[in-house]
């Protein structure tokens, strides 16, 4: 096919009951970035319905256009009509990148449309950049579980689409005041194209705070031993203002529920400090927190592969050691407190 | 009722290590499992069978070796099994590879398509939704639980903070989460069966109603432009103190790093 006539760095914006996932800023924060290079705009793509409030939330976070499709048919997410509805959006804007959050809409959407349009997909990208000289996008993912990474071309055909993990981009600080034109595009026959119904919605209760806006982890794995001493480590993350995590292992044995889980098949994360307690730190573990700022492990086994990543380490027992970190926080807080 | 449960072969990537040295990936002696997801999708689809005497068939699309997981799934008590294998094949991506494989799911008459969400050594998630685009049937991703009912399936789809439940008239793709289910066991008789009598169907580019340009590496949109070991982060210190000493050496840390 033609590559020509394509231009444009595109964001889907997902949004569910009026709220904006954070992805987007993300990604808005990238794509400016990527839009450098190539002299283009980064312009956002918001489907729903009775959502005209939140283009001005992009234009804050750096979208320099907003298309937005309304319709009574986009309220709750389902994948036919947004498919439809981005597609058409494709087809009729023609943009050159199409960048979309690695989620379990942008997961289902994508595919989805990137085989509508006859065009790849590269999947939860962890580097966006432009080709010198082709200014093709060059996709870096990981494979093999995270054991090798992978660079990735779409250069015969447009646009050129990627799915990119929640946590892994940076937004930029918001631009108070900014705005940014908004461009209503209509689609034809989205009620029609609704092909299931949806009978129930079960929302999931977590009265923590979410492992992704933590700025403290402190994570618990297979040498927690049991449920029970994960209160350990809530000790610790209350004294240092953060919520706990768990690996794999942990959410495996049912010690913590799936939402916490940090890592490949969990979630990607990045706090200001990450405690890893009894973590060995598989491949697939450090991928989803190696770009924490400061890491600390504690593990009894002075081999183990968290140690590798980690800034600081201590070999030894972390149902010893973290109680006893909690008191000495605790000891500075309160001498800080005092002074 | 005819469900056809699409399966890969890969290998165990908990088993893959780096050899420390070299950076390198060590597959020597790393296992070929059913895909997880998959697997749990084949399970979901016997308990079919079990229940309303569904017929099971497994497809794979694969270099000659991957028979063996086909034979796995028949010994588990999958009805039928198909090989799409071909040379021309080599080489695709998603979309060439859901191309592919929906040209020979054409040959079949189904009510329920099952994939897996993903498989672990690519992790896209993507052939599910594109075999059911290229077929034009409705998808279901993240399938947690399935019922069904009638010429409808019910299906409990996962999302980061919530359910779905969503009804679909059949016939329909649903990609299926390792939480489905538990996967049974092979039988010995199924054992027996399977690896000494059964027949594994192959399919080949001559079967498969499709156009070149849309199968193998020819026919996919995405290219592998380099690989690479990831830049492992310089290591910090590790001690090995007594707990009392490591807790205070801890929190001095923090202090530097003015966490605390």
């Amino acid at each position: 096919m033609s590559v020509e006539g394509y231009k444009g760095v595109y964001i889907f914006v997902e949004q569910v009951e009026g709220k904006i996932n954070g992805v987007a800023y993300e990604l808005i924060g990238k794509g400016k970035e990527l839009a450098k290079p190539l002299n283009t705009e980064v312009t956002a793509v918001l489907l729903g319905h009775g959502i005209r409030e939140l283009p001005k939330k992009l234009a804050r976070y750096g979208a320099d256009k907003v298309i937005v499709v309304d319709d009574p048919a986009l309220e709750t997410y389902m994948t036919e009509p947004y498919t439809k509805a981005l597609a058409e959006v494709v087809r009729a804007y023609k943009p050159d990148i199409v960048l979309y959050g690695a989620t379990a809409i942008g997961r289902d959407m994508a595919p989805r449309v990137s085989a509508r349009v006859h065009t790849g997909l590269t999947a939860d990208c962890t580097g966006l950049e432009i080709q010198e000289g082709t200014n093709d996008l060059m996709m870096t993912r990981p494979a093999f579980g995270g054991n090798i990474m992978a660079t990735i071309l779409c250069s015969n055909h447009r646009p050129q689409m990627a799915t990119v993990r929640p946590g892994v981009m940076q937004r930029i600080s918001a631009i108070e005041g900014a705005e940014c034109p908004v461009e209503e595009f209509k689609v034809a026959g989205l009620a029609e194209s609704q092909n299931v119904e949806i009978l129930e919605i079960i929302k999931k209760v977590s009265e923590k705070m979410d492992i992704m806006d933590a700025k403290v982890l402190v994570s618990g794995g297979r040498g927690m031993g049991c449920p029970e001493n994960y209160a350990l480590l809530e000790e610790l993350a209350d004294a240092l203002g953060g919520t706990i995590s768990s690996s794999r292992a942990g959410v495996d044995a049912g010690w913590q529920p799936k939402d916490r889980q940090v890592g490949q098949t969990g979630k990607t994360v990045r706090p200001n400090l990450y405690i890893a307690c009894g973590i060995s730190g598989a491949i697939q573990h450090l991928a989803g927190m190696e770009e924490s700022d400061v890491i600390i492990a504690i593990n009894k086994d002075a081999s183990a592969p968290i140690f590798e990543v980690a800034d600081f380490g201590v070999v030894g027992d972390a149902l010893k050691i973290v109680p006893l970190l909690t008191e000495a926080v605790k000891k500075v807080q309160a001498v800080k407190a005092n002074a | 009722m005819n469900v056809i449960v699409c399966i890969k072969q890969v290998p165990d990537t908990n088993e893959v290590r780096l050899n420390p040295e070299t950076g390198t990936l060590i597959r020597d002696g790393v296992p070929s499992i059913i895909n997880p997801d998959d697997k749990a999708g084949l399970e979901a689809a016997l308990r079919l069978k079990d229940q309303y005497g569904a017929k099971v068939t497994v497809l794979t699309m694969g270099p000659p070796q991957a028979d063996l997981a086909l034979r796995e799934a028949l010994a588990m008590g999958a009805d039928e099994a198909y090989l799409v294998t071909d040379r021309a094949f080599g080489g695709a991506d998603t979309w060439a590879t859901s191309s592919t494989i929906a040209s020979a799911l054409k040959r079949f008459d189904y009510d329920l398509i099952v994939t897996g969400r993903q498989a672990i050594d690519g992790d896209t998630a993507q052939v599910g939704p594109q075999i059911a685009e290229h077929l034009g049937l409705v998808n279901i991703s993240y399938a947690e639980e399935i019922k069904i009912d009638g010429e409808y399936i019910k299906v409990k789809r996962q999302y980061e903070d919530r359910y779905h439940i969503i009804r679909a008239k059949l016939p329909c793709l649903i990609t299926a989460l390792a939480e489905l289910n538990q996967p049974r066991y092979m039988t010995p008789g199924g054992v027996y069966g399977a690896y000494r009598e059964r027949e594994i169907g192959v399919l080949t580019r001559a079967d498969l109603d499709v156009d070149d340009a849309n199968i193998g590496l020819k026919g996919s949109p995405t290219r592998v432009f380099k690989s690479f070991t990831k830049a492992v982060k310089g290591k910090g210190t590790v001690v090995t103190m007594d707990a009392s000493e490591s807790a205070e050496w801890l929190a001095e840390k923090l202090q530097e790093k003015f966490i605390l």
